[in-house]
């Protein structure tokens, strides 16, 4: 075991979960008044964990560097959130909602937590919807589903293609109803600046007001990191600008072990990087893929004149298409899973196939998808013999109602009307699977430092289906956490309130005051964001869709020597103890110069492909990903150890009691 | 594509502040307008100067954290979109754009094109929320069917991102068309009856508190509104606050 323990409780699969509520220790109502907690991050994860705790009766203060928790990044998840309810009768189960998410992974996530997440995800939907959420109905009154990618069933339910929104607007409604109760003290624009810890115990965090500038210091009995992921390592991703890996990172360097960190997942369906001036990806939900249809021309000579600007994609017949997932993936066709979708577009551009400018993007289309609808609501409406035109004008109505936001955002963008021209989409980074290790119970190998959703490591494995990250976000938020956190508080109802005059809460305030003090003192010329998007291209170039062994030395060699020009030079403008985005920008971007090492050392040490992880040196003939469960099948947790490539490795085995391990395959 | 940019300056929420002329050259139209402002920044920062400071985050328009007044317009001159999904194709070569923060006396500004929009948070902490608790047994989702029709009209109304711009266009300052987006939602639905009558009045209670201004039917803020809520929320609120005011 070493000195991992997932604390995963004992019994069948089916019952570990419920025997486990049973077990661990309780705190009564009277004495939950007496017992602090923070909640780091505001999202799915936080926002649910915060209203559930101060519901129970803890005393929460909520910390998120937005104007509102309303604006953590999980509003922008679009397409849905998966749940076991079987409401189509096509089957679906606990079990299989267990299974598609462990294979989904590729076999790397552990068996005990990804069940009880499928046991809460029937839960999450019941509760949702008694908060207010609107799901998208049928006409007989009862909730609609969709399909996504890596699974046979229809087990998605969704809020148009604002899914997210609709859910983290129903967690922030029920923060709102614990502040307006007192329960909850909610500290926006702030950020966690650093993790307290007293006798080996998370006490606090030293945080910074972002509008005052002002240094402060908060204690309580446990804290809860729920700060999302970390894909703004690239620079460029579909995360949220101020999407940052600080709090996840102040822990690690405190003393929480980190776990796969090169686990990232590259969304197939991002709106194409248009040039060196761009900010941010922008996501086309995978829920178009249940319409689209993906392809590339079949010619070379055909890309290139598209390329070219001489040839227009709707000018190519059905014959001179190549849909190459359709052609490689029979059985699972456009849904397959994000990373075998991913890589096999990069494979097409590679092979010089690609359709814009750049050569970097591949057709979504629509229109086959149009015609049948068109023809189905023609059927339907009665209308006999339909012409085209009819058809097609009926089609676009039910492409626009299934999808009509996206379909906007995406002409905005790019300036084309997709309902008329196929869409170009390529991947982009999306999520990140790694994150801090946390057993059983959600706790991080510190005491009292809990880590939940997107921020944790825990149930996706190498490679995280989708609509599961809200499933996920929303069962650690409000089913997972506020109760096994129980068992830790229990030994707490005596402690009393813990001060934060406390030597080791001065300690860590003088600490950050001297970072921050370092930063401002950078000589050079260059901004916050040139150093950014340096550390983005090596990344992207290096620890991206597909890795080798000699690049992810270089990356290792090329981020630490960036780490030092920015610790030399980064220029920040304007004062520390007032607003100050430059600044914000700086601390940021100085823990992803460390978390990118790591990240790259975790990919080099991984010598398998797996998930999202695809070491080129490690590939089937066919070149799909070739697993190596005998030397491979754990959890790499990294215990930090003063410069990142230091870091001391420790394993966490992991045991398939209930599934075997398979070769992947959705051919 | 060069530009004349003509921004708002303010050091703090006290300081008083004032518009600073800017020139930008190399505009492209398949820039966001923030990142136009990125490259404005980007520039000012390498001369030592301090950047203009804009909220921002998601930049894919659901966040609801942009905001700017463009040229008179809160986000800009296009329809249905927020600032950050604005491409600068839609501005030409030699343009003189002005920039601001969103003018309202609920939202002070904190520095440059920044506001306080907290006071949306205190309308919604006053009623914007259905009492369950988080138990795992409430009844099954589908144990009460509710017509497509309300529920699709319930998710019309929740779509509103909480940005502002419905203020920042009336005249009066009014949050009326966002109040009654969430006031509507949960009138909508049959999960938001038992509390109705309590919500509309508290959360209009608070609007008021807050110095928002009164509706007088103008309409600007249905079209500035990115997310395209509808001022039949106005009228559904309205007709939910008499009813519960009138109930005795």
């Amino acid at each position: 075991m070493g000195i991992l323990d997932s604390k995963i409780p004992s019994g069948p699969l089916a019952d570990k979960w419920t025997k486990h509520k049973n077990d661990i220790d309780l705190v009564n109502p009277a004495n939950k008044r007496n017992i602090d907690v923070i909640v780091v991050g505001t999202g799915l994860a936080g926002g649910a964990a915060a209203a559930t705790l101060a519901e129970l009766g803890y005393n929460v203060k909520t910390f998120c560097y937005q104007d509102s928790p309303r604006r953590a990044h999980s509003i922008a998840a679009q397409g849905g959130i998966n749940a076991a309810k079987n409401y189509q009768g096509d089957g679906d189960s606990p079990y299989r909602l267990f299974y598609d998410t462990i294979k989904g992974g590729d076999y790397r996530s552990r068996e005990a937590n990804v069940y009880r997440l499928a046991e809460e995800s029937a839960n999450i939907i019941d509760q949702c919807v008694a908060q207010g959420v609107p799901f998208a109905r049928e006409y007989g009154g009862l909730l609609d589903n969709r399909s996504f990618g890596g699974v046979l069933v229809s087990r998605t339910f969704y809020a148009k293609g604002q899914t997210g929104q609709q859910l983290l607007l129903g967690a922030y409604a029920a923060m709102n109803r614990q502040i307006n109760r007192g329960k909850i003290q909610a500290y926006n624009r702030h950020e966690m600046m650093d993790l307290v810890l007293v006798d080996g115990k998370a006490r606090g965090i030293i945080a910074r007001d972002l509008v005052s500038g002002e240094i402060q210091r908060h204690s309580a009995h446990a804290v809860v990191l729920a700060t999302g992921g970390y894909g703004n390592v690239f620079f460029l991703s579909t995360n949220a600008m101020g999407s940052n890996v600080m709090a996840a990172w102040r822990a690690h360097k405190k003393g929480a072990f980190f776990a796969n960190p090169c686990y990232t997942q590259i969304h197939p369906t991002c709106i194409p990087v248009s040039g060196e001036h761009q900010s941010k990806l922008t996501l086309m939900s995978e829920s178009l893929r249940n319409d689209g249809r993906i392809w590339v021309p079949k010619r070379m000579e055909d890309a290139v004149a598209i390329r070219e600007g001489k040839l227009k994609p709707t000018q190519l017949g059905e014959e001179e298409r190549d849909y190459y997932l359709e052609r490689r993936y029979p059985a699972f066709g456009n849904l397959v899973p994000r990373d075998v979708a991913s890589r096999a577009a990069k494979e097409r551009c590679d092979a010089g196939f690609g359709v814009n400018k750049t050569g970097e993007a591949v057709y979504l289309d629509f229109a086959a998808a149009i015609e049948r609808y068109g023809k189905e609501k023609a059927m339907t409406s009665g209308i006999k013999n339909p012409d085209k035109e009819t058809i097609t004008q009926l089609g676009e109505e039910i492409i626009e109602a299934k999808y009509g936001n996206l379909f906007q955002m995406y002409e905005k963008i790019v300036d084309e009307n997709p309902y008329k021209t196929p869409m170009m989409i390529y991947p982009a980074v999306h999520y990140t699977m790694g994150g801090l290790w946390v057993d059983y119970n959600l706790q991080t190998t510190i005491p009292g430092c809990y880590c939940a959703g997107e921020a944790n490591f825990s149930d996706h494995g190498a490679n995280r289906l989708g609509a599961s990250a809200l499933m996920q976000g929303l069962a650690d938020g409000y089913f997972v956490l506020p109760y096994t956190i129980g068992d830790y508080l229990s030994d707490d109802i005596r402690t009393g309130a813990i001060s934060t005059d406390l030597p080791e809460f001065e300690d860590a305030e003088n600490e950050v005051r001297g970072r921050m003090e370092k930063m401002m003192s950078g000589t050079g010329i260059h901004s916050v964001d040139y150093y950014h998007k340096k550390l983005g291209k090596i990344m992207w170039n290096k620890c991206g869709m597909s890795r080798n062994e000699k690049e992810l030395e270089e990356a290792i060699g090329e981020i630490a020597e960036l780490r030092k020009d920015f610790w030399e030079n980064v220029k920040i403008p304007g004062q520390a103890d007032s607003k100050n985005q430059e600044l914000e920008k700086a601390g940021r971007v100085a823990d992803f110069l460390e978390l990118g090492e790591l990240f790259a050392k975790d990919a080099l040490h991984r010598k398998e492909s797996c998930g999202g992880h695809f070491r080129e040196e490690y590939q089937t003939e066919e070149g799909e990903a070739l697993r190596d469960d005998e030397n491979f099948k754990y959890v790499a947790a990294w215990e930090f150890k003063g410069e990142p490539k230091d870091a001391e490795l420790h394993k966490e085995d992991l045991v398939y009691e209930n599934i075997e391990l398979k070769t992947r395959s959705y051919k | 594509m060069k530009l004349y940019l003509k921004i708002w300056r303010q050091k703090d929420a006290e300081t008083k502040g004032q518009i600073v002329d800017y020139t930008l050259d190399g505009v492209e139209g398949d820039m966001s307008f923030l990142e136009m402002l990125d490259i404005l920044n980007e520039e000012l920062v390498s001369k030592g100067e301090e950047p203009v400071e804009f909220d921002h985050d998601c930049r894919e328009g659901i966040c609801g954290t942009c905001s700017l007044q463009i040229n008179g317009e809160p986000h800009g001159p296009d329809r249905l979109i927020t600032t950050c999904q604005l491409h600068m194709r839609k501005f030409n070569d030699g343009d003189t754009i002005v920039i601001e923060p969103f003018r309202a006396k609920a939202f002070p500004v904190i520095k440059d094109l920044i506001v306080d929009r907290s006071s949306f948070d205190r309308i919604q902490q006053a009623g914007g929320f259905i009492s369950v608790n988080t138990s795992g047994n409430t009844v099954d989702a589908n144990a009460i069917p509710i017509p497509k029709e309300d529920a699709d009209k319930a998710m019309d109304a929740a779509t509103c991102i909480g940005c502002g711009a419905c203020v920042a266009a009336c005249k009066n300052a009014s949050a009326m068309l966002f109040t009654s987006a969430k006031v509507s939602q949960f009138a909508l639905l049959p999960q938001g009856q038992v509390e109705a009558a309590d919500r509309v009045q508290n959360m209009v209670r608070q609007m008021d508190l807050e110095g928002f201004g009164n509706c007088t039917n103008t309409g600007a803020c249905e079209v500035e509104c990115p997310k395209g809520i509808s001022l039949e929320n106005i009228a559904r609120m309205n007709r939910e606050y008499l009813s519960a005011t009138t109930k005795g």
